[in-house]
């Protein structure tokens, strides 16, 4: 389990990348917290950087590919790759994120 | 509507054959490509496939679940004519019997401008543009280490070839007729950045001066006194300098494919309706004819961004603006977009360096430096009109520019 940041820092709408080995994007969607490896599947960028958009989906701010912030499945080219999903936890107004393994 | 042809089959026209489906249209739906090739990117083949990091495979736009959409795939197969018929149209082919259908997505998309040739004399080898999977076969056989490459034209096709190139250890000549690279694009001050750049990187640049004619000459490889003078040696200039070369590659703009529209009664977007300009379309792809709809890079229509009427060959562009005239073609209310969407973007890759602009940039535009430093080629410019932001240039900064490129969204939504 890794800190992320404390919950007043990560408003709504809003990402943080967690640089880890393999960064981590997390996301607030109406105070509900998503977690994904942050790198887009088609190409080097950053998904934290990405388009928040209404239904739960980023956009890549690079090439526009999107993905599902519940599933990590891309829902748009020109990404045909998932992303990983990782569990998110709130503990004393902080945000922790559980890296999946493998 | 029961039968729905989209003609042309690269990232807009498989754009539009997908949107299509997903906003429910069950009909026939016949995908009519003249490449053999399967969709395919087209944006690698000046970068990572021409470098060879990436392979053909690489390249496939197609996913598994594609598969369901049910397509009939008519590839290899060239759209010369639109005609009316019975209330629907008829799609002519080169090599094959007509497509009926009642619904049309012209999708045909550009093609690379070449240089006059001589009259009398046909192309020389040697002699190269880069738009197709096969033009970037070509090339990529032709740029040999030490090859001398001369690259007219110094937009970005030029300008990422010149950069590739270089790392594939060929000697570049880049010869630009305009006083900056990139000017067109970017304005003389930030095209002089990436001009430079390209200086700093080795590459001889000549801008300025226009491109007389190609010198033809002898194959060195080619069958022994075959007499033919058919291979590019060199390039003359304006001024009377004559550059050696081994390989043209010709980046001079693009024509759109619309010649096969001749007669059809679709208006082009010329002053006096020219084809040569681009389908004439609204913001939600309606031609002016009733059926028949137009997107990407064959597509024309006014952009508040530029103030005019714009054949954008955006690649995001070609990516989803299809979803909207597939709605138009259904009659259906216009879908969802990205909260970009509209606002024209483009990247380029050169030299490792990742560049990011959106919006349009007009003659006269003021260009400020919001974040970062030129000169580190790490920065976000902004272009004003009028004290108005209406385009942004970034690189190496996607979280500045982003915001920025979403705020040029809301402060231009209509």
């Amino acid at each position: 389990m890794i800190k992320v940041c404390a919950v007043a820092d990560l408003p709504e709408g809003e990402a943080v990348r967690v640089d880890l080995e393999v960064p981590i994007a997390v996301f607030n969607v109406a105070g509900d917290y998503y977690a994904i490896d942050d790198t887009c599947t088609h190409q080097d960028a950053s998904l934290a950087d990405g388009y928040l958009e209404d239904d739960c989906t980023v956009e890549c701010p690079l090439h526009a590919s999107c993905f599902d912030l519940r599933t990590g499945e891309p829902t748009g080219l020109p990404a045909k790759e998932p992303v990983r999903t990782h569990s998110v936890m709130v503990e004393d107004g902080v945000i922790f994120v559980v890296p999946r393994q493998g | 509507m029961d039968t729905i042809a989209v003609v042309g089959a690269s990232l807009a026209g498989l754009s539009a054959a997908r949107a299509l489906r997903a906003a429910g249209f069950e009909g026939r739906l016949i995908v009519i490509g003249d490449e053999k090739h399967d969709p395919y990117d087209r944006p690698p083949l000046s970068k990572d496939f021409l470098a060879g990091r990436q392979e053909v495979a690489d390249l496939s736009l197609s996913i598994p679940s594609d598969a369901d959409l049910k397509l009939e795939w008519r590839l290899g197969e060239c759209a010369t004519g639109l005609r009316a018929r019975d209330g629907g149209y008829l799609i002519e082919l080169a090599d094959a019997e007509p497509v009926a259908c009642d619904g049309v997505v012209i999708a045909t998309g550009a093609r690379a401008r070449q240089l006059p040739t001589a009259a009398g004399s046909g192309p020389l080898r040697g002699v190269h543009t880069l738009r197709t999977l096969d033009d970037a076969l070509a090339l990529r056989a032709a740029l040999v280490p030490s090859a001398r490459l001369v690259v007219v034209g110094g937009g970005f096709i030029g300008a990422e070839i010149a950069s590739t190139a270089m790392e594939l250890g060929v000697h570049v000549t880049l010869v630009e007729v305009a006083p900056t690279a990139l000017a067109g694009p970017l304005g003389e001050e930030l095209g002089a950045v990436f001009a430079a750049l390209h200086v700093t990187r080795g590459v001889e640049v000549l801008t300025g001066v226009p491109v007389a004619s190609l010198v033809p000459g002898d194959d060195p490889d080619g069958a022994a006194g075959d007499g033919g003078a058919d291979k590019v040696v060199g390039v003359w200039l304006a001024d009377g300098r004559e550059l050696p070369a081994d390989v043209v590659l010709v980046g001079i703009g693009s024509i759109p494919n619309t010649e096969w529209l001749a007669g059809s009664g679709v208006v082009g977007a010329g002053p006096n309706g020219e084809l040569s300009a681009g389908v004439a379309i609204t913001e939600g792809g309606a031609t002016n004819l009733p059926g028949v709809v137009a997107t990407g890079d064959c597509a024309a229509t006014h952009s508040r961004f530029a103030g005019r009427v714009v054949r954008y060959e955006h690649w995001t562009n070609a990516l989803q603006h299809p979803a909207l005239a597939a709605a138009t073609l259904l009659g259906l209310p216009a879908p969802r977009q990205s909260a970009t969407a509209g606002v024209p973007y483009f990247w380029s890759d050169q030299y490792g360096l990742r560049l990011q602009f959106a919006g349009h940039y007009h003659q006269g535009d003021v260009v400020e430096i919001v974040e970062g430093d030129v000169s580190t080629h790490n920065f976000v410019a902004v272009y004003r009109r009028e004290g108005r932001p209406v385009a942004v240039l970034g690189i190496g900064q996607p979280k500045v520019f982003g915001r920025w490129r979403k705020q040029l969204a809301t402060d231009n939504a209509l």
